[in-house]
């Protein structure tokens, strides 16, 4: 039988706000522990919360983007569990009406993911498991609660199971963390905890439109590593109907310091977390003015300009140079489209160099002449795009003996040099050919175009 | 000497204007006064020695927070907590210069209705020392009605200024839901909860509840007054027109005497030119209670998460992290927040919330609309404020629901998030009996002429009889 993957996503960005959701602590990554911190977020008696109207206005913002539905009242609720990272003994969040709803995802491919919900809440403090094993809290001497991160506007998006690939799900991860990158509403980076994502993998006979039991797949710190493990699961899950066994809803918790170690397995505990309508907050009711206003402010979405650059270039190249941020400069760069594509995706992405600072005439120059140079002294080139007051000109100057009239005399004397090698070559040894590159090459210090000498060459020893 | 057991706010202020005496001075009565008498009381948990402000003292019920002066809300989980901010009244009390005289005793989480739940031992009536002040801001009406307090602050959830005031012969306000800033209050039900004045006359709690009134950043669910606070002058009820809701007045188990001294003052309505009209208020008595304990002790379940011993508070327990929440929680909470917490964890469970919390929000609609309707064929309804007057220290102790009925009365109309108005109409037995006014949403300025106009043609005398 041939078997077709089912996979859902539930992404968690945090917005970048200048303070947190629910009290104006100032948010700042890396500061020094427990500093961002008041009477509210660390849920001293008495304390209320207050939303933040920008972490919402983000929300909105997200949700034209996912071309979701704003509702027009929505409530926030009291998610209940005791954990020392949850303050309050309560995460603040909205479970049944929540702000974004009915949107959906075009991907490069065509494709279109459902977006079941996009909805804001409070991240949780950190946790530091001291003495024990493994990181958790079980058997740990004891633990450090660092609350600058409680508090933390979240928004949660959760897919519907639209994706049927690793390789599907890993470019929906990377066109959706561009979004909300050019949104201005995250920085989306995983190694700051900025974004964090669970996947939902079930598999079904092809054709079948029925939903079989789901496994979720947490902890993963890349979108690579998401894709091994995606595939991973789909191949065990395979392994396991095939045996005639049945899937078992588990969660698989990856070890984000270690991508070859197994997941952990545990079963699903149907947690009750009592929700509450949270009775401190009025419900959320976004005035249409303010809805209408955010949705004239979306920009062209990276989804709409790799659609729109998918006509000069191929898809996968287009969407290449959208979600790594390239396309603006690619648009800019002047040359040949397919070459300047391939140049900013290859050669020039292993430099690291900063989109925003190139001069991209500049940029078009060298790439334009980039068979004239030398691939050592063009990859020296690329390298100090990024510098300001950068000149192509320099650089083929420098670089490269260009003209034949300064060439000639080099080929000649190189040849009159050596003589047995021209009759060799002459009578039939043409791999000598090499041979006179090299001296020429020598003699110019590696300068001179590759291409002119070997045609000086040939037609010299013609002769 | 000042007489504290006499002495109102409104002539504090007269004293302090004409330098009679200072703030200072006022503040130092008191605490001679506390003194004197709160050994037999017990209405303080905290006193303050030197407090700021040159305006007529003030007692606070200890679920207000006040910076750096402890703040238990009665229970042992909050043994030694000492506030780093000041709550939003607290602060209005500050800003208006009324110096703090100490934090008063109520029921553990304000979950009672004598002060017996406390962890710190109950307080006393000044009336009769035998018997409870009520609840759970006993503390705040024994304060004051003992003359250690020219005025108090409480807090009302179901009935907790307005039962209390009624007991000790105190005019009590429960402000309108929205109208005083819940920030720094020690919450026990977020939806329910609402800060208001004890005092000994009707124009003491209009001028303490234009101090704390008003729309509040730090709160959403506050809103601005549509009118200002006024002081009630007018001596008749000219043009109004008062219902008395039948259920309200003759439910179960309302005392005869209480009965009675309520009829006399629906007779001075009449006489004063009101004109008096029966009216029915059959679901919102019938369901208000049941309704109630199921939304205050959901409620309650999850504001008492918090109290785990991690950040704040005492901390037992040895073992792993389950064991401490356990044994922390164990021993700081007694019994009537355990129960609460009991009641309300099951009523939010998965599979029961529609038919306990969710049914009970949907009653309270039905609740809000018949008092709707009542409260457009009448300007104010009337009432007793509880069906009994102070009961004996442990009569209801061991029977929750005896306890609990002592708000039957008090509790329908805080389910619609109306304002009610508690001022002393007579005794009973020597003891004093409360008459509940309700009004419209933002109705407090009616509710202040309306008692302002009873209190002066009943001329009730606020000094218990056995302290004159
Ligand atoms: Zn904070």
């Amino acid at each position: 039988m041939k078997w077709a993957p089912v996979i859902g996503l539930e992404i968690h960005i945090h917005l970048k706000t200048k303070t947190k959701m629910f009290c104006r602590c100032e948010l700042e990554y890396g500061a020094e522990e427990n500093s961002r911190t008041c009477p509210v977020c660390l849920a001293h008696p008495g304390t209320l919360p207050v939303p933040n109207a920008r972490a919402i206005e983000m929300t909105i913002l997200l949700g034209h983007a996912l071309q979701c539905e704003v509702v027009e009242r929505s409530v926030f609720h009291r998610k209940h569990y005791f954990y020392p990272d949850l303050p309050k003994g309560y995460q603040i969040s909205q479970y049944d009406q929540p702000l974004c709803v009915n949107g959906r995802f075009a991907l490069a491919d065509g494709s279109e993911v459902g977006i079941t919900r996009a909805h804001l809440e409070e991240d949780a403090a950190k946790n530091v498991h001291m003495g024990g094993s493994g990181g958790r809290i079980a058997g740990a001497d004891r633990t450090l609660v660092d609350y600058n991160r409680a508090g933390t506007p979240l928004v949660e998006i959760v897919t519907e199971p639209d994706l049927r690939s690793s390789e599907q799900a890993k470019r929906f991860l990377q066109l959706l963390r561009q979004t909300v990158v050019e949104l201005g509403i995250s920085d989306a980076e995983m190694e700051k905890g900025s974004l964090r994502f669970d996947v939902n993998v079930s598999i079904r006979p092809e054709g079948s439109d029925e939903l079989r039991t789901r496994t979720e797949l947490k902890n993963m710190n890349s979108f690579n590593f998401a894709a091994k493990g995606i595939e991973r699961e789909i191949k065990r899950q395979i392994g396991i109907y095939e045996s005639g066994g049945e899937v078992e809803q588990e969660t698989l918790h990856f070890d984000p310091g270690n991508e070859s170690a197994p997941p952990l397995r545990s079963k699903e505990e149907a947690q009750d977390y009592r929700y509450l309508p949270e009775p401190d907050l009025v419900p959320l009711v976004p005035g249409r003015e303010l809805v209408e206003r955010l949705r004239g402010e979306l920009p062209e979405l990276p989804g709409a300009r790799i659609a729109r650059l998918a006509d000069e270039l191929d898809t996968d190249l287009a969407e290449g140079l959208v979600t790594s941020g390239r396309d603006r400069l690619f648009e800019q760069v002047p040359g040949e489209r397919r070459a300047v594509a391939n140049v900013l995706m290859n050669q020039w992405a292993a430099t690291g160099v900063d989109p925003a600072a190139v001069d991209a005439d500049e940029l078009g120059k060298l790439i334009e002449a980039r068979d004239r140079i030398p691939r050592a002294a063009f990859t020296e080139a690329l390298e100090a795009t990024g510098e300001p007051g950068f000149e192509a000109e320099r650089y083929l100057a420098d670089g490269q003996i260009e003209a034949t009239a300064d060439l000639e005399p080099l080929v000649e004397h190189v040849l009159a040099a050596n003589p047995s090698q021209v009759d060799d070559y002459r009578g039939g040894k043409e791999g000598l050919l090499g041979f006179f590159v090299g001296q020429v090459m020598k003699e110019t210090g590696g300068r001179a175009n590759p291409k002119l000498v070997n045609e000086l060459l040939r037609e010299k020893l013609k002769a | 000497m000042t007489d504290t057991l006499r002495l109102t706010a409104e002539e504090a202020m007269g004293l302090i204007e004409r330098s009679e005496a200072s703030g200072a001075e006022l503040h130092r009565a008191y605490l001679d006064a506390i003194g004197e008498r709160d050994g037999e009381l017990h209405a303080y948990l905290t006193t303050v020695e030197a407090a700021e402000g040159a305006g007529v003292p003030i007692a606070l019920k200890d679920v207000i927070s006040t910076k750096g002066v402890e703040t238990t809300a009665g229970s042992k989980i909050l043994a030694g907590y000492k506030p780093v901010f000041d709550s939003t009244v607290a602060a209005c009390c500050k800003e208006a210069g009324l110096p703090l005289i100490g934090k008063t005793n109520l029921d553990e989480f304000a979950m009672g209705s004598s002060t017996e739940n406390s962890a710190y031992g109950p307080t006393r009536n000044p009336w009769d020392p035998e018997r409870v002040p009520g609840g759970s801001s006993g503390g705040s009406a024994a304060a004051v009605a003992g003359g250690l307090a020219p005025w108090a602050l409480g807090s009302d959830t179901g009935g907790s200024i307005k039962q209390p005031a009624a007991l000790c012969g105190l005019v009590g306000l429960r402000p309108t839901y929205g109208t005083v800033s819940r920030y720094g209050i020690v919450a026990f039900a977020s939806s329910l909860d609402q800060v208001g004045p004890l005092t000994k006359t009707v124009r003491d709690a209009a001028f303490l509840y234009r101090i704390i009134a008003g729309r509040d950043p730090l709160d959403s669910t506050t809103v601005d007054l549509p009118e200002p606070v006024e002081l009630p002058e007018t001596e008749d009820l000219k043009g109004l027109r008062i219902g008395v809701p039948r259920e309200l007045n003759e439910a179960e188990g309302i005392e005869p005497g209480v009965s009675e001294a309520v009829q006399r003052a629906i007779e001075l309505c009449r006489e004063l030119g009101a004109e008096v009209g029966e009216t029915t208020l059959p679901r919102s008595v019938e369901f208000g209670m049941p309704c109630y304990y199921l939304i205050a002790p959901s409620e309650a379940s999850s504001n008492l998460a918090r109290y785990d011993g991690v950040r704040y508070g005492p901390r037992s327990g040895k073992g792993d992290i389950r064991e401490m929440y356990m044994q922390t929680r164990d021993e700081g909470f007694g019994d009537e927040p355990k129960r609460r917490i009991m009641l309300g964890t099951y009523a939010l469970s998965a599979g029961y919330y529609d038919a306990f919390y969710g049914q009970a929000q949907k009653v309270r609609t039905v609740i809000r609309d018949e008092f709707a309707a009542a409260l457009e064929q009448f300007d104010v309804l009337i009432s007793p404020t509880s069906p009994t007057v102070a009961f004996p220290l442990g009569a209801k102790t061991e029977n929750p629901l005896a306890m609990y009925l002592s708000d039957v009365l008090a509790i329908p109309p805080n389910m619609a998030g109306l304002p009610g108005l508690s001022i002393p109409c007579g005794l009973s037995e020597g003891l004093p009996v409360g008459l509940q006014l309700i009004g419209p949403q933002f109705s407090e300025n009616l509710l202040f002429r309306t008692g302002h106009a009873l209190e002066r043609a009943i001329g009730f005398d606020f000094v218990p009889e056995r302290l004159r």
